[in-house]
Formats: C-alpha cells, structure tokens, sequence
C-alpha cells in the first residue's frame, strides 16, 4: 500500500512523539510510524528524572548544567549543543508539566527536583538538586504525556510497523519502506521530510537496562547505505543494573542518599570521586565497580557484584520517591531496599553515539558536514554531539525534549518548502528481497543461538574496560558472525505476526551496530569518558579531540572525522 | 527443572479454532513466564507469537492470563506459579479482545475507549510563564492512577467488558480518574459525557477483578468509584 504524508517519524518514544508534535504545529501533515505501539517505547522506563536548572530547590544556572554535560561528556560534547541544550531544556520542562505532566512538588507547589550524578553548582564544588522528577517514573510519564498530546491533536500513527528502508537518493531523502507485522504487508511511504526517532541499541550487550526491541534498526539501515555513524565506541554502562538481569536501578536512588559498598561494606567512591562520590558520572562510578570486583572486594559467592545500600535512608522516602525500583529488586531478587541492600553490576543502556546531525537534526553524510535534505534524526539513535564520550545521568530526556522539538520544528519547515519525489517502481525491492530471503531460509544456524553469541561477545569484548587484544578479538567475532547470519533457518513462514522473521531481521541490525562499535572501540587509541582502554589510559587531546565517523563501504570499514566544538570550557583534566 | 508450558495457540490462517499446544521446558525459580515463553520460541516452535518489549512491567506488552489470572508475563515468576517439578503453567491471551494469533490480541478496542475518556489535560487558561503551582496534597491525589501502563490487565479481567465489548472499562476510567482528579485540570464535565453514557461507569458492577489484576497496583475499583461520585455530586 501506498501512502503520503508531509512529515513521517519513525519511532514513537519521546524525541519521535516530540517531533511529531511540534511538526504538527506548523500546520503540515504528519505521520508517526513505530514498531510498538506507542506506549510500550521506551522512553518509559527512564526512572531518575530530567535535569533543567530551573533553581526550584536551590540556586542553579544554565551555566553550570552545561558545564558539567561538557565536562561529564569528557570534552567530546560538542559545545554549542551543550549551550542550547542546558538553555532550552528549562523552557522543556516548563512546557511538560503545561502538557500536564505530574511532577513531584516541592511544599511551595513547584516541581521538585533532586541531586543527580555529575549535576554540580558552581562548576563542581557540590552536587546540586536538578533533576526534575515524578517518583521513579519520569521517562513513563513524560511517554504518556506525549502521547497523550499526540491523541488530543489527533495525530496519524502507524503502529507496529516495522521500517526496513529509508529512501535517500541524489543527497536526498524521498520516503520510508515499512513492513506492517500483521498482516506482513510493505508499506510505502512518500515523505517530504523524515525524522529518525528510532532510539539505541542495548540489546547488542548480554546485560543490559534496554528493551528487547533496541537492535539498533535505523542506525543500521544507514549504515548500510554507506552513511556514517559518529562516536560508536561510546556507550555507556550504567553502573546499577539489578544483578544479574541488568534492569534498571534509578541513579536518583543514590540523588537520594543510596551509597555503593564493597563486600568489606566500604563506600568505595570516596576513594575515586572523594567529592562528589556516589554522584560521580556513570562512567567513572562503573569502572569503579569493576576494579573493586577485580581487586576481589565483590560481593556474593562469586564476589561479582558489589551493593547498593538504600538501607539507612527512611522507609518512606524510599516509598514515595523509588516505588518502582523498590518493587522490582523485591520481584527480580527478593530483596527489600528498606531492610537489605541491592546487588548490583554496570548494565549497557546508552549509546552516546549514532547518526550525525546538525543543530537542528538534520542528518550528516560526511566530515564536511553535508546534510541530507530532508532527513533529520533525534533522541538516542543520533549524535549531536551533546553526550559526547559519556551521557550525564537525567541528560537523555532533556535531549529527547530539546533536540525532538528542534528536528520536528526543522522537518516541518523544509516540508513546506519542498515537494514530494517520484519513487521509483521498484522501491520496496531491496526490503522485499531481504524479508523474502529470511522467511524462505532453511539454514542450520539458529537467530536466538546466534545473538546469543553476539550479545555474550559484546560483553567480553567490548565492555567497561577495553583493550586492543579483546577488541581485536571482538571485531573477529562480529565478522564470523555476520557470516554466519547468512545461513540461519526461520521455521515461521507466515505473513501474520511473524514476529520470527521481525527478530531475525533484527538481528541483522544487531550486527551492523556492533560492528560499527568494536571497530570505532578498536580505532581510537585513547582513553576518553566511557571509552577506556587499559593500554592507552590516558585522554590524548592532542591526537584525539576529534568526533569518528565510521562507515562501511564495499564491505570495508573505514574512519572519518570531524573536530569537537569547542568555546567557553577549556578541557581539562576530568576530576571530581 | 522441568515444567510444563500450556500454551492457548491459535492462528487464523491455519484453524478454526484456538487449540492448547503443551511445551516441556527447563526452568528455574527466578524466570519469568516471559523467558519460558522465549525458551519456546527459540528452541521449540518459531511460530509462537507474543508480544514484549521492556521485559521488566514498564511498558505494557505482555498482559497474559496465566494460571487463569491476568498478570504481566514478564513479572509472573516461576517460583510463585508452580510448587514443584513438573507442574504445568496456563498461558492464555488476555479475553474480550479479537485473538490475532496466539497470544497477540487486536488492542485497538482498547485504545478506542482510552481515547473516548479525553486522556490529556484540559486547561484553557494560557499557562503561566514559569510551571502551573500544585501542592503536594493536590498531586497525590492522583498519583496512583498515573502510574497505568495501558497494559489492559484490567480491562480484559472485567466480566462486564467480556459480556459487553462496548464498556469503556477500567483502565479508561482510571485515566479519566487521572485528569479528573488533577487541580490543574478544568475538563471533568467535557469527560463525564463518555463516562456517564451507557456504556461508561454505570456498567461496574464492583467486581475487584481489575484491582486484583492491575501489574502496578492501582486501586483500580477505587478509582473508578470516586469517578462515579464526582459524577454524581457533580462539583466541577
């Protein structure tokens, strides 16, 4: 079937929902397509909060929050979109709880917010209280209050769709191929402009926080194509993943006074971050548990994880502010937070890379920072670059807000002055002809074996710590396997729900991803956030002040790059 | 050790009628249905379809009646549902809602009546420069019906929607209880029209099936009452 729509968004989750709001303010028609429903993304399960310096709680400056996101970004942020970023996400915020978000309030009725890692006053003397929250469930409420928009605007969504091609011809993008799940039908989709909102890709890692359905689709779809991916060697592990399942565990719970120990019952972080401790950026707290686990201060009979002490904090706080935590270390681990403490080890959850946009989203081709007309992107799945080399805890979904509105905003703006293209007769040929080789395959190698081997691969080699040894190891590994996904067997060869075919083709996407990962992982020769490598530890400014741009072509992977932007913060040595 | 998976199959394209199709799989007391469900999937049979995505009661996905009761695959444990080796855990797809293939139902029924109950907030005063003040008080009256995740445990466990189809059901009252009993909110009447239909509130019949079905804990009978008083003694 084909459709025409003015604006298309792929993915529903909060930077997707964002943009088509804003899209739809400029008065063009705009379609949602998302391989959930729309609800289910997961932008829902963010916890901890949404960092704006709104002051509500003690003095604060967009200043200081855009220094810290540069300085927690390791100097790899790119400096203007840190500025824009620190500025706009107050007015966000605002508009949020306008849209009807229920935060937390403070006794004064305005919204409350709480100490987060990373987020100081006065350019690191102390933790500041940022994070603007609703309990532990501030990315579910902010998924529901989008969507909820979205109805009252009554927006066109196209749900469980799954997108295997985006057009992009002659510098241009031209529309969206998608495959509905069910009734196993192509779609196309004629577009004056796109909007990538698609999200990470976490399920490349055996453990991790992120959703079964983040394989990484559209990255890798460009991929594909030749286009580059920016600063894949940063991903960050988020140091409280719920041993061993790897969900999430809020840093707000250590915003709220929750402290890491060790088996001998240390608070170790006095020892990495003696300032701000527990509250140091993610990177640091996680390899801070890895080497106590290393050093054999693990807790448990393995001594492969370390704790989470909520224990001395008042049970009702606990209540009120991490209901949703605390239920899921009962359900997942028996434990009470009140009365024990939580075991915990680093779970992947964040890819500060992806594809290369401009300020306003607009999707980067090359490093003389050529835009594709007409293709946009925001949210996890692209690189800004405000994260840099390590996102700050409560960062995510100010840049869903911030950097969603800007592309929707943009993409509705070039829509208006553009036409729709010609697609060519054959357009769905190349999705056809994939989905078509899985459904017909009949290989020995099984999908789930397969990622298996990938996720547990990803795990050993291209985790916390890094070396060139493993990475060289990793990079082999994703290559067998990528040879070997040429020879799986799918028994489902229906055209309904065949949710068979849909993780096989996920799984290629998988692939892709991981292998712009380890070889950007192997390529850069520097310890830098949440990138470190043993055999070079230290941030080599000199060599490596520099944004990668990986891509692959004729099956070859090669590099490009692109120079940070900086301005205001020198960098400097990263202490805390 | 091994239990038994019994699983309500059914594919349109294939058969009349949905069948029990029974799975041996190995188990351990921490897994979820979900990871049996899986195990299924990926070892035995490709063809099961189900939905998930979160895999950890966030998203929604995954409301299934297992052991006859509707819970969550993916926060229904396997220590909680067998007692020893052997024993056989029920999936069935959630009821009231058209089957499209195994475990997957047509959720756009559902979201129909969601819709019906106007679920944002309505507010025409033009906002204030910095947030809309709300007291702690006035937030918390709300607070347990925001934390729906529109997964229909609820609904699908109410035995006025299964005979009903038309019945708003619980969860769209409770999301009408969110905006309604919201201070910032100025909508209730415009609300009330869906929710005072003959297919709105009037229909419960107090059955606490959705309260002992809902996977985060709203008071969902409660919440529904309250929309029935501010019905009645209309004070909005």
């Amino acid at each position: 079937m084909a459709h025409q729509h003015d604006v298309i968004v792929i993915g529903a989750g909060g930077s997707g929902l964002t943009a088509a709001l804003y899209a739809a303010k400029q008065g063009v028609d705009v379609a949602v397509i998302s391989k959930l429903y729309p609800t289910r993304s997961h932008t829902g399960a963010a916890q901890g909060g949404i960092g704006a310096a709104l002051g509500n709680v003690e003095e604060d400056h967009w200043e200081w929050h855009m220094f810290d996101t540069i300085k927690g970004g390791d100097y790899l942020t790119d400096q203007d979109a840190a500025e824009i970023f620190a500025k706009e996400v107050i007015e966000a915020v605002l508009e949020l709880e306008h849209m009807g978000l229920p935060f937390d309030r403070l006794p004064s009725g305005k919204i409350a917010q709480r100490r987060f890692g990373g987020h100081t006053k006065e350019y690191g003397k102390a933790a500041v209280h940022r994070a603007a929250h609703a309990a532990d469930r501030t990315g579910h409420m902010i998924l529901q209050t989008l969507y909820q928009q979205c109805v009252k605007h009554d927006l066109t969504f196209y749900n469980e769709f799954h997108v295997t091609d985006v057009i992009v011809e002659d510098g241009m993008a031209k529309g969206v191929v998608a495959y509905e799940l069910a009734t196993g039908e192509l779609h196309t989709f004629q577009a004056k402009a796109i909007v990538i909102a698609s999200g990470g890709y976490g399920r490349a890692w055996k453990v991790t926080s992120n959703a079964y359905t983040l394989t990484g689709d559209l990255q890798a779809i460009l991929y594909r194509k030749g286009l580059p991916l920016e600063d894949m060697e940063f991903y960050q592990f988020h140091p409280t993943g719920l041993f061993p399942l790897g969900i999430l565990l809020t840093e707000g719970a250590r915003g709220e006074g929750g402290i890491l120990r060790n088996a001998l019952g240390e608070r170790f972080m006095e020892r990495y971050a003696p300032t701000i401790k527990d509250l140091a950026p993610r990177d640091m707290v996680a390899r801070a548990m890895y080497l106590e686990v290393r050093e054999g201060r693990g807790v448990g009979p393995r001594k492969d994880h370390v704790l989470l002490d909520l224990t001395h904090l008042p049970a009702e706080t606990i209540h009120k502010k991490l209901p949703d935590i605390s239920e899921f270390a009962w359900i997942y681990q028996g434990v009470d937070p009140t009365k024990q403490p939580v075991p915990v080890m680093p779970t992947a959850h964040y890819a500060m890379g992806g594809i290369p946009t401009t300020l306003n989203g607009e999707v980067i081709a090359d490093d003389k920072n050529t835009v594709i007309a007409g293709l946009y992107a925001a949210g996890e799945v692209a690189c800004v670059s405000l994260h840099g080399a390590n996102r700050l805890g409560t960062n995510s979904l100010g840049d869903l807000v911030v950097f969603g509105r800007r592309a929707g905003t943009a993409a509705a703006k070039f829509a208006k002055s553009a036409d729709f293209h010609d697609l060519s007769p054959d357009v769905t040929g190349d999705s056809r002809e994939r989905l078509e080789r899985i459904r017909n395959s009949s290989g020995k190698e099984s999908v789930a074996a397969l990622r298996g081997e990938l996720q547990q691969a990803m795990q050993d080699y291209a985790s916390v710590f890094r070396t060139e040894e493993l990475l060289a190891k990793g990079v082999t590994a994703v290559a067998e396997l990528h040879e070997r996904y040429e020879n799986i067997g799918v028994q489902d060869k229906g055209e309904r729900y065949n949710t068979e075919l849909m993780e096989a083709l996920e799984l290629g996407y998988l692939l892709e991803v991981s292998e712009a990962t380890v070889h950007s992982c192997l390529n850069r020769k520097e310890s830098r956030g949440a990138h470190a490598r043993e055999d070079y530890p230290e941030r080599d400014d000199k060599n490596w002040l520099k944004h990668t741009l990986v891509y692959k072509k004729q099956g070859k992977v090669g590099f490009m790059y692109k120079p940070v932007v900086l301005g205001k913060f020198e960098p400097k040595a990263r202490t805390y | 050790m091994q239990v038994t998976l019994k699983v309500m199959r059914y594919d349109p394209n294939k058969a009349a009628k949905p069948s029990w199709v029974s799975y041996q799989v190995e188990a351990e007391p921490m897994d979820r249905v979900l990871d049996l469900l899986h195990k299924v999937k990926y070892q035995q049979d490709g063809t099961l379809a189900f939905r998930r995505s979160c895999g950890h009661g966030i998203c929604g996905s995954d409301a299934m009646v297992i052991n006859g009761q509707n819970r969550l695959a993916c926060k229904a444990l396997v220590k909680d549902l067998t007692k020893k080796a052997g024993d056989t855990i029920t999936v069935e797809p959630i009821r009231g809602l058209p089957v499209e293939k195994d475990l997957v139902v047509d959720m756009e029924p559902f979201f129909e009546a969601y819709r019906a109950v106007k679920p944002y907030l309505i507010n025409d005063e033009p906002p204030p420069d910095r947030e809309r003040l709300q007291s702690p008080e006035d937030r918390a009256r709300f607070d347990a019906s925001t934390k729906c995740i529109l997964c229909a445990a609820c609904t699908t466990s109410c035995p006025v929607f299964w005979v009903n189809g038309s019945y708003i059901g619980p969860a769209a009252i409770v999301q009408a209880h969110r905006f309604i009993f919201d201070s910032r909110d100025r909508g209730a009447r415009e609300r009330f029209q869906a929710l005072a239909a003959s297919t709105g509130v009037w229909r419960c019949r107090t059955a606490y099936n959705c309260t002992e079905a809902c996977p985060r804990e709203i008071p969902v009978t409660q919440a529904i009452e309250e929309v029935k008083r501010a019905i009645l003694y209309d004070k909005f």
